[in-house]
């Protein structure tokens, strides 16, 4: 036992942690913020915001706080997450705080509530709590493996959670909400990562018989009969919510998230076939029968008909957003997002965006998106563990498939659907969960990246490192 | 399991691709073509976010700009003299678009013209609010103000040009709309909108420019340049050998005449008179090629003339018989122009022949009153010699000193010229004909305007006595005082 080597890992010498790295770019993080936060101010009143101390002061806390955990809990971290996130949670709160200051806004809401208040004061305790639960999933989460045990009870949260909202009345045409008092939670973002986790335990188990068992028809692999009884329950799920919450948002990320998930279990080609074939079906399925659907292919395909005109204006407003946006912008402040007026700030934020960063500013967005996902991958590909790369895999994914799902509605790449911009757009239930999300990808990061411990003088190992070459 | 991983590494990476392509195709490829979206509110907001610029009239401003408290759209259109100036300026309206020169020069105005970049620039750095540049009309208020009292109540139109650079001095039609009664957004605006939509008078038609009527005899000075022209006729005081009564060609109708004395008359006098015999033989002498030619170099069949705003097309009918050449020739059968173009063949014989473009735009200046534009006077064409124009000045100053457009003499060493018309028009002349004159008025300096005036229907005149050199000779003559008191 006096010659260690360990074939598996990196190397056992001193890894770099890269936590300063981090912090220097949090520094950036922290500060684009607050000068896209003075640079409002001055386009709308033309002085300095009054707010931009306690604003720069809370973004910058928030980040300390968390970089602290990080360096002390997850030493070996991914040092890109944690700045990209902060970064993007910044800017949304700026975004979201411009668009509180838009009379168009302000008059819109007077006018169909009564009152006005602005959301960017809650969107910063959203993402106080976010942070805190960060810290919370570090702190209590030492190793993301004993997320395992919980396999089954996440597949029963979960089920709960993307049942629960068809109880509850719809909100804005579609069900992806519970009301709890004053509370609104939309439990499909919290659902996204249980559900991962439930997926990785579950294939981790399950992959060398879906794997393995199977026939070869004309060079493709198919599943057994009984094997394609999980997919055809998720299947069967996502198609539930698509008809009952008309959300057509959570179905396609609850489905290409288990393709996705199940692929990499089996890496066995012939499920995405099967998976693209299903979720076809089921679309054109659903599409023939329910109107919310129909309504919203319609409002894609024809923008600025007379007819979507009547009933709903936004794709079209959010279409013009952009084009006013041109290549550099109108520059914050200066633009006219808002006059998609009803989810300005929350679905249809990624207009504001467009429209007043211009095309370089949502090259730069979209890049920012893509690397969290890369950085995800990229931890998924590091990790040790198949659960691990299973859970990694899973949450970017599922991450990738949102913004694609989101942008890609805002833009009129796709049909639009009810889901937020992950950090940006207004709504507590989307911050919070998704630096849940990003303080899991983390400890997995930093579990994948620590050097490894030296082995325990155990027989067996030795035994085992005897057999290998 | 990291063969399955990179594919989808791979797969998020085309993801977040398609949504890259989708950015540019939107903001770059596309953005043109929704920033001028009809749904677009952008533009209307655009144009009223700062203060808007002015239209100039000698010097003053006859727009103006107010704040408002509207979230949308910051700034209002008003204007001074609206329904006088109408004709002019057009209209902006929160509500309705814009059009004419608000249109037109919308970039000016509104300060987004690429020409006011450096301005805008500037404004950037010293911090000034954005504001649009003004435009500088040719029109001179005292003309405009003589044809609009002229009109009065009568519905009709109003043209004067400066012969010797083409600038337009007057632009009046009637009835008129004041563009200040939509300019917002409001219930009232719409009203007044739908109202003005529904008149059946339509005063929103700019009848200077866009209404096209048949001339009448004022049509035959052209006809009568184009026999001198031509050589149809060589000596404006020897008989022109027409019988009475003249048979059109290749028909047995014959050429009637209002008056007596017209067999065998000399062109002088057959202007004099108003002969439409003789003008119908001539226009058969000159031929139908000819006498098209002619017109068209005066401006006729031009469907791209911009003053900026565009002039409707006169029409001298390119394909007849002789007969219907004949009859066109006294502006009759298909012939039909614009106000505007009565003055430019007015202002073409009283420029010696020299036809300069019309326009209205003297120059575009910066808010910081800049010249960023100026348009320089342009000939159009020349129809004519000096010589045949000279000598058709002398047949029309012969017309207002001794025959029916006797009421727009000036005196004091001022020469007129002019021409008088009765259109008569509808099945059967059913309708009241419309009375048209045209005139010139030339000092020692040269001419120094020319003017189209009719008078569509005048309310209370009896039939018999609406006639060019009643009605509209007079509003003529004050428009063409005013010009000459305003050069002294």
């Amino acid at each position: 036992m006096s010659v260690v080597t360990n074939t598996t890992t990196i190397g056992a010498i001193e890894a770099p942690s890269r936590r300063n790295t981090e912090l220097m770019m949090l520094a950036f993080a922290v500060a684009v913020p607050v000068f896209a936060y003075i640079n409002v101010g001055l386009a709308l009143d033309g002085k300095l915001p009054t707010g931009v101390l306690g604003y720069g002061l809370g973004l910058g806390l928030l980040a300390a706080v968390a970089h602290l955990v990080v360096r002390k809990f997850a030493k070996y971290a991914d040092p890109l997450l944690l700045p990209l996130a902060v970064l993007l949670n910044g800017l949304g709160l700026v975004l979201i705080w411009r668009l509180d200051q838009s009379q168009r806004l302000i008059q819109r809401a007077e006018y169909r509530w009564g009152s006005f208040s602005p959301d960017a004061p809650k969107q910063m305790l959203y993402s106080a709590i976010g942070i805190a639960l960060f810290v919370a999933v570090l702190l209590v989460l030492k190793d993301h493996r004993i997320l395992q045990r919980y396999t089954y009870i996440s597949m029963a949260a979960s089920l709960i959670l993307l049942v629960l909202p068809m109880f509850f009345p719809a909100r804005n045409g579609a069900k992806i909400w519970i009301s709890l008092g004053p509370i609104n939670l939309q439990p499909g973002e919290f659902a996204k990562i249980i559900i991962a986790i439930f997926f990785s335990g579950y294939l981790m188990v399950k992959r060398d018989a879906l794997a393995l068992a199977s026939r070869r028809v004309m060079g493709l692999y198919l599943p057994r009969g009984r094997d394609l009884g999980p997919i055809l329950v998720v299947w069967a799920m996502s198609i539930l919510i698509l008809v009952f919450e008309t959300d057509l948002g959570t179905s396609l990320l609850f489905f290409g998230l288990f393709v996705i998930m199940l692929y990499v279990a089996t890496e066995r080609t012939s499920w995405i076939i099967f998976g693209l074939l299903m979720s076809a079906a089921g679309a054109v399925g659903v599409a023939t029968f329910e109107p919310h659907v129909q309504q919203r292919v319609q409002f894609w395909l024809n923008p600025f008909a007379e007819e979507t005109w009547r009933q709903s204006d936004q794709i079209g407003q959010a279409l013009m957003s952009f084009g006013a946006g041109g290549t550099l912008g109108t520059g914050l402040g200066q633009g006219n997002s808002d006059l998609i007026g009803f989810a300005a700030n929350s679905d249809f934020i990624l207009s504001t965006v467009g429209e007043e960063f211009g095309l370089a500013g949502m090259m730069a967005f979209l890049m920012i998106y893509g690397l969290i996902v890369e950085r995800g991958v990229r931890t998924a590909l590091a990790a040790r563990d198949p659960f691990g790369k299973l859970l990694a895999v899973g949450l970017s994914g599922a991450f990738a498939i949102q913004v694609f799902v989101v942008a890609g509605g805002v833009m009129g790449l796709i049909p639009l659907t009810g889901m937020t911009m992950p950090f940006v757009a207004a709504g507590g239930s989307s911050v919070i969960a998704n630096w849940a999300l990003i303080a899991i990808l983390i400890r997995i990061s930093d579990t994948a990246r620590r050097p490894a411990p030296a082995p325990a003088p155990s027989p067996d190992a030795e035994m085992t490192q005897v057999v290998r070459p | 399991m990291n063969k399955p991983l990179r594919r989808i590494a791979i797969f998020c990476g085309i993801l977040i691709l398609a949504l890259l392509v989708r950015t540019n195709w939107l903001q770059y490829v596309e953005a043109d073509n929704l920033n001028e979206n009809d749904r677009n509110r952008r533009i209307q907001i655009d144009r009223y976010a700062s203060e808007r610029g002015n239209i100039i009239v000698d010097g003053k401003p006859i727009t103006g700009s107010v704040k408002t408290d509207d979230t949308d759209f910051v700034f209002k259109r008003t204007y001074v003299d609206g329904p006088m100036w109408a004709p002019v300026t057009g209209y902006a309206s929160q509500a309705f678009d814009a059009n004419q020169l608000e249109k037109l020069q919308d970039g000016i105005l509104s300060g987004n013209s690429d020409q006011l970049f450096f301005d805008r620039t500037m404004a950037m750095f010293t911090g000034d609010k954005k504001k649009g540049g003004n435009v500088v009309t040719t029109l001179n208020g005292a003309a405009q103000k003589a044809a609009w009292k002229g009109l009065g109540k009568k519905k009709g139109a109003v043209a004067a040009i400066e012969p010797k650079t083409g600038k337009i001095l007057a632009l009046a039609s009637t009835p008129s709309y004041d563009p200040a009664s939509f300019a917002g957004y409001a219930a009232k605006d719409e009203k007044a909108w739908n109202a003005l939509d529904k008149d059946k008078n339509k005063p929103t038609l700019n009848r200077a420019l866009r209404e096209i009527y048949p001339p009448g005899s004022t049509f035959k000075v052209l006809t009568a340049a184009a026999a001198l022209e031509h050589g149809a006729v060589k000596n404006i005081d020897e008989p022109t050998d027409t019988p009475e009564p003249y048979i059109l060609p290749n028909t047995r109708t014959p050429m009637t005449n209002l008056v007596t004395g017209c067999e065998n008359v000399s062109l002088k006098k057959a202007l004099e008179i108003s002969c439409n015999s003789v003008f119908a033989k001539l226009a058969d002498d000159v031929g139908r090629e000819k006498m098209l030619e002619t017109a068209e170099k005066f401006g006729f069949n031009d469907p791209e003339l911009f003053t900026p705003v565009r002039v409707s097309e006169s029409v001298y009918d390119k394909e007849m018989e002789r007969s219907e050449n004949s009859l066109s020739a006294i502006g009759q059968f298909n012939t039909a122009t614009t106000p505007l173009q009565m003055a430019m063949v007015t202002s073409a014989i009283a420029n010696d022949g020299k036809l300069m473009k019309p326009y209205m735009v003297d120059q575009l200046e910066s808010p910081d009153l800049d010249v960023i534009e100026k348009t320089e006077p342009e000939e159009m064409s020349r129809p004519i010699s000096p010589e045949t124009a000279q000598l058709v000045q002398q047949m029309m100053e012969n017309v207002v000193e001794s025959g029916s457009g006797k009421r727009a003499q000036i005196g004091g060493g001022v020469k007129v010229g002019g021409k008088t018309g009765t259109a008569q028009h509808g099945a059967n002349n059913s309708k009241r004909p419309y009375a048209w004159f045209i005139s010139y008025a030339k000092t020692g300096d040269g001419s120094q305007v020319a003017v189209a005036v009719i008078v569509e229907d005048a309310g209370g005149t009896a039939r018999d006595d609406i006639s060019g050199g009643g009605l509209a000779a007079p509003v003529a003559k004050d428009v063409m005082q005013a010009v000459l008191d305003g050069k002294e």
